[in-house]
């Protein structure tokens, strides 16, 4: 089967990033997606250990121990960007002023609920770090995932079987086969993957999906 | 004369007493107070509730702490690091208490201790485990989960320069707990690169104000911290 690569799955997130966005890309996969922000559309990237306005890693030798990113690996600032506190960094958050957040997941349920912290493993020790926050504080929330598990279990399921980072939190969901909105009505297909039939992708999903009208499907 | 400086650290950390509730300032190792956190080490005070954002990192600074075993438990959003074997096999060993708070949540505790508030609604780990057995509510359509400040009797906090009064200013993203847990402790001990004469750091750029700060000591920062770290 046909499946999107990392970076286009990376490239088809930035596209739906317009100018002007504030936005927080969570660690993992969703990192990528800055890789493919056109360098002329100005764009705010906030990591939420303090700053606005974050720029790519810093050149060989050029680190700075103070300047880190959430996933604490050195990075720069861009000329405008501004650094505040912890307080202030989660309020941008949880008050609703960023306005994409895109983030891992081991599974989406069919209303949006994310499951990304924990796979509920008892001797595992749990971290969460600022998921939650973030599965709740953005205008959009975003996954960017595989459709399936390497043993071919779909990550888009009626109810999640893993503890829940957030509540009917997803608005769309990237996958190595289609893009996906959460809607009322359920899950929405907006493309899929060249080649990849309505059928083929339901029975590689697990929940019902549903077509849409119009012809903004891709293929 | 007001003269909050104290020329040790080992002086600063002298009265923190067995079983206090010590906030550490940092991200990973960015803010972290690593000379205040080897005086505490010296001092030698055990029974310690630790708040942080994480559980320490290799076997430095916080790390060190817990491998003395002088923490009873710790408060953090994020303990497990690559690097965090020290938290990691006491946590196995049932020797040491875990409080997981999502981060947010941990920030907005600290923030509503420092600012009076006696409990605050988020919605932030609502219809999640990190919610059970907490009050919830609904308001205007939306799940909320009912948490408390978080205080302490110390915090200790690493910033770029303070004055005699206690105003600080940080660097970069070493800002981070900081200025929250600040204003969070009866008692905050901050450390300082420079020590700066009154009237040097410009009132319109003061991130901490001195009322938040008792102790401001100088510390030489030729030390490993301030270089840089690996990815972690």
């Amino acid at each position: 089967m046909k499946r999107f690569s990392r970076d286009q799955m990376a490239a088809r997130v930035a596209r739906d990033i317009p100018e002007g966005a504030y936005v927080n890309l969570g660690i993992g996969l969703p990192t990528m997606v800055a890789n493919h922000l056109p360098r002329d559309r100005e764009i705010f990237l906030h990591s939420e250990n303090g700053l606005l306005g974050m720029g790519p890693a810093p050149a060989a030798g050029q680190e700075d121990a103070d300047l880190i990113n959430a996933g604490k690996q050195p990075v720069t600032l861009l000329t405008g960007g501004a650094y505040f506190h912890h307080a202030d960094s989660f309020a941008m958050m949880r008050g609703g002023h960023l306005d994409f957040c895109v983030l891992g997941a081991f599974q989406v349920s069919r209303t949006g609920d994310l499951a990304n912290w924990h796979t509920g493993a008892k001797d595992a020790i749990p971290a969460v770090g600022g998921a939650m926050d973030l599965a709740i504080g953005a205008k959009s929330v975003f996954v960017m995932m595989d459709h399936q598990t390497k043993s071919g279990t779909s990550k888009i399921v009626e109810r999640c079987t893993y503890p829940l980072t957030g509540v009917a939190c997803v608005n769309r969901i990237y996958t190595d086969l289609a893009v996906i909105d959460v809607t009322p009505e359920g899950l929405r297909v907006v493309e899929t993957v060249e080649g990849l039939s309505f059928e083929e992708l339901e029975r590689s999903t697990g929940v019902p999906l549903w077509r849409a009208a119009s012809p903004a499907m891709a293929h | 004369m007001i003269d909050k400086t104290v020329a040790t650290p080992a002086a600063a950390v002298a009265d923190i007493p067995d079983g206090a509730t010590v906030m550490i300032g940092g991200f990973g190792t960015a803010g972290m107070p690593s000379q205040l956190i080897d005086a505490l080490i010296d001092q030698g005070a055990r029974d310690l509730t630790i708040v942080n954002n994480n559980a320490g990192n290799g076997e430095v600074g916080l790390a060190a702490l817990l491998k003395k075993k002088r923490v009873r438990k710790i408060i953090c959003s994020f303990p497990r690091q690559t690097d965090s074997y020290v938290f990691d096999s006491l946590y196995h060993a049932g020797e040491i208490e875990l409080e997981l708070v999502p981060q947010g949540n941990l920030a907005e505790r600290i923030r509503a201790a420092g600012a009076g508030i006696g409990a605050f609604f988020t919605p932030t780990a609502y219809g999640t485990p990190l919610a059970e057995g907490k009050e919830t509510r609904i308001i205007n359509g939306r799940g909320y989960v009912l948490e408390y400040p978080i205080t302490a009797d110390y915090a200790l906090v690493k910033a770029e320069k303070g004055d005699r009064w206690g105003n600080l200013v940080y660097r970069k993203t070493a800002r981070n707990f900081g200025p929250i847990m600040a204003s969070a402790a009866k008692c905050t001990v901050v450390q300082v690169r420079e020590i700066v004469e009154l009237g040097a750091i410009d009132p319109e750029v003061v991130v901490t104000p001195g009322i938040f700060v008792q102790r401001v000591v100088e510390v030489d920062v030729a030390d490993a911290l301030t270089r840089p770290q690996a990815a972690a």
